[in-house]
């Protein structure tokens, strides 16, 4: 196949795409009793879906994304627990504005650095956040959060389900599926390609005629937006939100996760999100106390030997096997 | 007297004590086929770099068709049509040779920005990239990713991106740099073949294929222009033949 008609192909959907979604599916009938698990994972993967655009398509570079999915976070919860808003979907699209506008301040601030600058503010602006929360402790509950909150019907239809999650994870599904479709049109469009040539070559990108910063704040404004649906979804999965969806720990988990995964290559956040959650519940199981050693060391293997992450595995299977079998790519 | 296509007046910059464009007046007419020659040293790739706007002069203009352009970002002066090449290579590494003139061809079209609608559903972009890698004589290699490719060929993609932006003025920063001889011929091909309302200027320190290609030459030492004027006057000045061969001359 010549390498223009590989590209207008690119972006069509392929029959293994939906692997992935019905495996989902198939999940919530086979472990019924571990839906509530199933829920984090997909808030998990929405987070660092998020976080892909940006670090793995932008390559901005980011320890702060946990201050959107924060923002998110406490915005559903404030709703709910001072205005007695609490209907899921509004709350949702709440937190997506709150949590976007957020992006564009601070993106409009930090995206002027690069480098370890640019790590370190973003790491300042999560630190504001966390710090502001903690002091506005009439809003936002302070160091103890908002615990016990209450959300409405989804749809006016199917209630959170406290015990079993079986609404929170059909609901995470789908709104992570809709937010895979807005992430997936994105990298695939002439921006994504674009985002991906500031990502390989900033100074190449300024001598094409790109607005570059634009489109820098532009996708760190949409990916701070999906942060926080991610954020708003786990405060109405849970029914309680505290600091630690505003801390390090949070940003660090996430990045971690993409880099397990593959940044920069759509699907790295699921595999990440599922080997990285499915690895700290065995381990924790195995070894309550030392689970993160196990976690640490296959981060190491994986920087030693994969350094695409495990999907990159994959990639270079397949491209050995293309070469095995004579084609160029 | 008209205005050039590109010109600078009292161009002058500075790092420190350090001056490296002085007083310099220069003017590129329309389809131009100029030669900055040099020196190492001497502040050719500055001076590009002044042009383009990654630099911003200490003193002095830079006149696009007699409007001054000299406040404009990079960005903007190529949208105006101001391209170039890089001296060492400045590409999408990771990427196909075909991804990299479509960013190049998608930005000049203005749909490098658009969100909805997939990069490869652009038939006008990949036809476009199509059309200049073939040109460049580079279709063999066009699904091939850059850190693939000889440096050589990488040489002509930095071509193909800069051609991809349908440049009226076109800076070619030691194109020849890292290309087989046997290869030059294909750049030479790829500039003779261009339409000759485009100013090229090119910096290059191979004087054969400075020599075959320009039209007028600008010698630059030290920041200031030295002598200006057609190949053969050039050839024939004292003083530049005294700065490229010393003084026995």
């Amino acid at each position: 196949m010549s390498a223009a008609a590989e590209l207008a192909r690119r972006h069509r959907w392929r029959w293994w795409e939906a692997l992935p979604w019905l495996a989902a599916l198939g999940y919530f009938f086979a472990f019924p009793n571990y839906l509530a698990f199933g829920t984090q994972v997909l808030v998990t993967i929405l987070f660092a879906l998020s976080l892909d655009l940006v670090l793995g398509y932008a390559g901005i570079v980011t320890l702060g994304h946990a201050a959107f999915f924060g923002a998110g976070a406490y915005t559903v919860g404030m709703m709910a627990l001072h205005l007695g808003w609490n209907e899921p979907l509004s709350g949702l699209a709440a937190a997506a504005l709150v949590a976007g506008a957020t992006g564009l301040a601070s993106g409009l601030v930090l995206l002027r650095t690069q480098g370890l600058a640019l790590l370190m503010l973003t790491l300042c602006t999560m630190a504001l956040l966390e710090q502001a929360a903690n002091m506005g402790a009439a809003w936002t509950g302070g160091f103890d959060g908002m615990p016990g909150l209450s959300f409405g019907r989804i749809l006016g239809l199917f209630g959170f389900d406290v015990l079993y999650y079986r609404s929170q994870y059909l609901y995470a599904l789908a709104l992570l599926f809709a937010c895979f479709l807005i992430v997936r049109t994105l990298v695939y469009s002439s921006f994504g390609q674009s985002l991906t040539g500031i990502r390989e070559n900033l100074l190449r990108m300024h001598a094409v005629g790109a607005p570059v910063r634009t489109r820098q704040v532009i996708a760190y404004t949409v990916s701070a937006a999906l942060a926080g649906v991610a954020g708003a979804l786990f405060a109405q999965a849970n029914g309680y939100v505290n600091l630690a969806v505003l801390g390090l720990d949070r940003s660090a988990g996430v990045m971690i996760v993409l880099i397990l995964g593959g940044y920069g290559r759509l699907y790295g956040a699921f595999v990440g999100a599922i080997a990285y959650m499915a690895l700290e519940h065995v381990l924790a199981t195995a070894y309550p106390t030392a689970w993160q050693l196990g976690v640490g060391l296959t981060l190491v293997a994986v920087a030693l030997f994969a350094r695409n992450g495990l999907i990159g595995i994959v990639d270079a299977l397949r491209r050995l096997a293309g070469r095995a079998a004579g084609s160029p790519r | 007297m008209n205005a050039a296509l590109l010109e600078t007046r009292g161009l002058c910059r500075s790092f420190g004590a350090l001056e490296v464009a002085r007083e310099v007046n220069f003017r590129l007419e329309r389809g131009a086929r100029h030669a900055l020659i040099g020196p190492n040293g001497a502040g050719k790739t500055t001076f590009v770099n002044l042009l383009t706007g990654v630099l911003a002069p200490s003193r002095g203009n830079v006149l696009l068709e007699g409007e001054d352009v000299t406040a404009l970002a990079q960005a903007k002066r190529v949208k105006r049509g101001i391209a170039r090449t890089f001296q060492i290579n400045q590409l999408f590494r990771g990427l196909t040779v075909l991804e990299n003139v479509c960013i190049a061809v998608a930005e000049r079209l203005g749909v490098g920005g658009a969100m909805l609608r997939a990069a490869g559903s652009r038939a006008d972009v990949l036809d476009e990239a199509a059309r200049l890698i073939d040109m460049l004589k580079l279709s063999g290699d066009a699904g091939r990713r850059i850190v693939e490719l000889p440096y050589g060929r990488q040489r002509l993609v930095e071509i193909a991106i800069a051609l991809g932006l349908a440049p009226r003025v076109l800076l070619l920063d030691e194109p020849a740099a890292g290309i087989p001889s046997a290869e030059s011929h294909i750049l030479l091909d790829a500039i003779a073949t261009l339409p000759k309302d485009i100013a090229v200027l090119i910096i290059e320190h191979d004087m054969d294929l400075v020599f075959r290609f320009a039209e007028r030459i600008t010698v630059l030492v030290s920041g200031a222009i030295l002598a200006e004027g057609a190949p053969a006057e050039i050839a024939a000045n004292r003083e530049v033949r005294a700065v490229y061969l010393g003084n026995a001359v």
